[in-house]
């Protein structure tokens, strides 16, 4: 029982619900309480306990089905029929050898459709195979090409062994009636693998690719963004929207900050009023945090996009927190992307904006020049400037006296470059010449690396 | 409460409750019966929470969108169980003086006064500023006992000798600070007076908190608590919840109009309606007497569903196919 219950959290775990031990204690007194009986009022007593919020019950009642699915191989429809008439019977006539009755008797009851073997008989056999298949350290299963390594190893533990070695020695004889009973054993051999395969299969969706799907993720978070493959971006969606999150729960808390000491006299006088004045309660002054407002700068021209994309897939995974959001894209002329960003699904309008801004050759000179122009007046006090790009504008007329003014405008100007420093400054970079006008500058190159620079950005706030 | 023992000796196990667990608690079937009969329609998920609560001792936070009956569960809970309902509402700037408990300073000031001669006269026999202390401390215990203690909500439910629900409705309006104040009566059912103890609950109350997730509760109030997710229901039990909320409704324009307002949740408007509104709704069609849906029936009616101006923009040209379907779905269902 607890076996089975410690079996589930650690899928559960491996999926992304981060049970805690509480949690684990807690699901063993639910489990004590509510019992085996019934599927339903189990799923709904686990999920209420160990599943605490909207995604992390979906995936609890997934990993749920998976775990405790009943593993029921389904013969092939052509052998199903001959399966059928075998499986009902007992197996006639009994090898003589122990062992291999029982795995005669196993691989009939496993297969349990018929009548005769029952619900009952078919769960012994399950657990039994279960059994052998844990023994066989099935668990520890990480890649899908070692199922057959482990359904082996697990058919040993059976002791397949002694079922084979008597397969072979009739399989040499001549007779009608030793032909025969290869065959049932032959067929016998066959189920066994069949539901052990199964088994091992639930295994490896359990254990093993969540497993392995953490470690491709791990990497991924790590590389470079300029190298990240299509294959990658599912994965990398979804890391995204979690790191975002984190950020937001982080950045989301803390509205008010008391400053200590500072006595409002007004709000302290009021409290008190009840007891003549007296100062019972004091009430502290306190100041209110501004919301972040953010006004993202792009460079959209081929070299930057990837970063872009995942820039912005973070700002906006966050638009909880960051509520007060402006982006514009450039490579020759500045856009505003609010248009395409709210009417498409994201991933539309990333390629929208990659494709109808982006293209020609990058001016950071004409881009702050517009910005000037139509949008200085989304750039206050309250506001932080994010700067993604690599700084090489072709040559074209920095405009460092917009760029001079913009910071003197905003609370702070971010610059996330998509080079390495050694690099600022050579041939068409401006890096080195926007640098003493920039709150901050950093290199980004991972994922991990634009998840520390927002999260420097909500800092200030 | 009248006579009060020195502190920390109120301090009672709690689990005597056991054998006084009503009978309405004692499955999930029964729980699910109990609070139909006081007219809340209960999901498997909802009961089982329920059940899960009063038998693991845990509190239950509720998250879901508003208007689907999360408030109305702990309310429905108290009442088909008898117990008193002790609620909480949290919001921004709630501190411990509002949810725990408070000193009656008025009294403990207008007692003073009066009993100043008393203590003349006690102290007035003492020479020394010495003794005359020693005299008075051993009645400093006086203002600071149960008779000055103003008990809130939380306090409240601590001292039912019955059961009770406790209700602490929106969490996440409250600040972070407030969070961390629960923990202790989340978890151990007490509450610790630094002037007179720990007081424990006489019977653990069940527990209910609601958050509409305008943010992210912290780990730690999460993990002392079962979650229940409260989503929008599916057509048959919304029809059920319309039922027992409206029950002079005919069969045929419930139909309908619980399948107009789940069309209406598959559209892409800002504040979708919930069950609150589909109810208020359902009473807006019986006392207009409408027997059967029709264009200008909803157009009229509609802000009775859609709370937002732009939202009701946005589904002017939506009505009529959603009528329709609506209709049309009631036709193939019969």
């Amino acid at each position: 029982m607890e076996q089975a219950l410690n079996g589930f959290i650690r899928a559960l775990r491996l999926a992304g619900v981060e049970a805690s031990t509480a949690e684990t204690i807690d699901a063993a007194h639910t489990l004590a309480l509510v019992g085996y009986d019934s599927r339903e009022a189990l799923k709904a007593s686990l999920g209420l306990v160990l599943a605490k919020s909207e995604t992390e019950k979906s995936l609890h009642d997934e990993v749920f089905d998976r775990y405790f699915q009943v593993v029921q191989p389904a013969p092939p429809a052509a052998e199903g029929a001959a399966d059928a008439e075998e499986g009902g019977q007992p197996p006639q006539g009994t090898t003589g050898d122990p062992q291999i009755d029982a795995l005669m008797s196993l691989a009939a009851s496993g297969d349990g459709q018929g009548g005769g073997g029952g619900a009952a008989a078919s769960d012994q056999a399950r657990a039994q195979v279960n059994r052998a298949a844990t023994e066989a350290g099935a668990d520890e299963i990480r890649f899908q090409t070692q199922t057959s390594y482990y359904v082996q190893r697990t058919l040993e533990r059976l002791g397949i062994q002694a079922l084979e070695g008597r397969l072979v020695d009739l399989l040499n004889q001549s007779s009608a009636q030793a032909q025969a009973e290869a065959q049932r054993l032959g067929a016998a051999r066959d189920r066994l693998r069949r539901m052990v395969r199964a088994v091992i299969d639930q295994r490896y969706e359990l254990y093993g690719r969540p497993a392995t799907e953490q470690f491709l993720t791990e990497v991924a978070l790590e590389k470079s963004l300029a190298q990240i493959t299509n294959a990658d971006m599912p994965r990398m969606r979804v890391a995204v929207a979690r790191m975002a999150k984190r950020l937001a729960v982080k950045h989301s808390r803390r509205r008010r900050v008391q400053l200590r000491g500072q006595l409002d006299i007004r709000r302290t006088l009021r409290a008190n009023a009840g007891r003549d004045g007296v100062p019972f309660d004091l009430v502290f002054r306190y100041k209110r945090r501004d919301k972040p407002r953010i006004v993202a700068v792009c460079d959209v021209s081929g070299s930057v996009s990837a970063h872009v994309r995942f820039l912005l897939l973070f700002l906006y995974a966050m638009n909880q927190t960051v509520t007060d959001l402006r982006t514009f894209a450039f490579s020759n002329a500045l856009h505003d992307c609010a248009a395409p960003l709210e009417r498409l699904p994201f991933e539309e309008a990333m390629a929208h904006i990659l494709r109808e801004y982006g293209g020609g050759g990058t001016d950071y000179g004409a881009a702050f020049e517009r910005l000037e122009q139509d949008y200085w007046d989304t750039i206050t006090r309250q506001t932080t400037v994010l700067i993604l790009g690599d700084g090489r504008s072709n040559n074209t007329p920095p405009r460092l006296d917009l760029f001079r003014e913009m910071a003197d405008r905003a609370k702070r100007v971010v610059w996330l470059c998509t080079e390495a420093p050694p690099r600022w400054g050579t041939g068409d970079s401006y890096m080195l010449k926007y640098l003493p006008f920039c709150t901050h500058v950093s290199h980004v190159a991972t994922v991990t690396d634009l998840e520390r620079a927002v999260d420097e950005v909500l800092e200030a706030y | 409460m009248t006579t009060h023992p020195p502190r920390g000796s109120r301090a009672t196990a709690p689990a005597a409750a056991d054998s006084r667990v009503p009978a309405a608690l004692s499955s999930v079937e029964a729980i699910t019966a109990a609070l139909a009969s006081v007219g809340y329609i209960a999901t498997r998920q909802i009961s089982t929470a329920i059940y899960l609560a009063q038998h693991l001792r845990k509190p239950v936070l509720i998250e879901g969108p508003a208007g689907v009956g999360k408030t109305e569960l702990a309310v429905s809970a108290a009442k088909c169980l008898g117990f008193p309902l002790l609620r909480l509402q949290c919001y921004e700037g709630l501190d411990d003086s509002k949810a725990l408990y408070e000193w009656k300073y008025g009294k403990q000031l207008l007692y003073t006064q009066i009993l100043k001669d008393k203590i003349g006269q006690l102290v007035g026999e003492k020479d020394s500023l010495r003794d005359a202390f020693g005299k008075l401390s051993g009645f400093q215990d006086l203002f600071f006992s149960r008779d000055f203690l103003e008990p809130r909500p939380l306090l409240q439910a601590m001292e039912q000798t019955t059961g009770s629900v406790l209700l602490i409705d929106e969490i996440d309006k409250s600040e972070e600070a407030f969070e961390a104040l629960l923990l202790e009566v989340l978890a151990d059912y007490q509450v610790t007076i630094p002037e007179i103890g720990t007081i424990t609950a006489q019977v653990p109350p069940i527990v209910i908190l609601t958050s509409n997730n305008t943010r992210e509760l912290g780990d730690a109030l999460k993990r002392r608590c079962l979650h229940l997710h409260i989503g929008y229901p599916d057509a048959a039990l919304e029809r059920d919840i319309v039922r027992a909320r409206v029950p002079g409704l005919s069969d045929r324009l419930l139909q309908q109009m619980v399948a107009f307002v789940q069309g209406l949740r598959a559209e892409n408007i800002r504040k979708p309606p919930s069950v609150a509104e589909a109810v208020d709704w359902a009473r807006t069609l019986l006392l207009l007497h409408a027997a059967t849906l029709d264009e200008a029936l909803v157009r009229d009616t509609l802000n009775v569903l859609i709370k937002r101006e732009s939202d009701i923009q946005v589904l002017d040209d939506r009505v009529l196919p959603l009528t329709k379907a609506a209709l049309e779905g009631q036709k193939k269902g019969a």
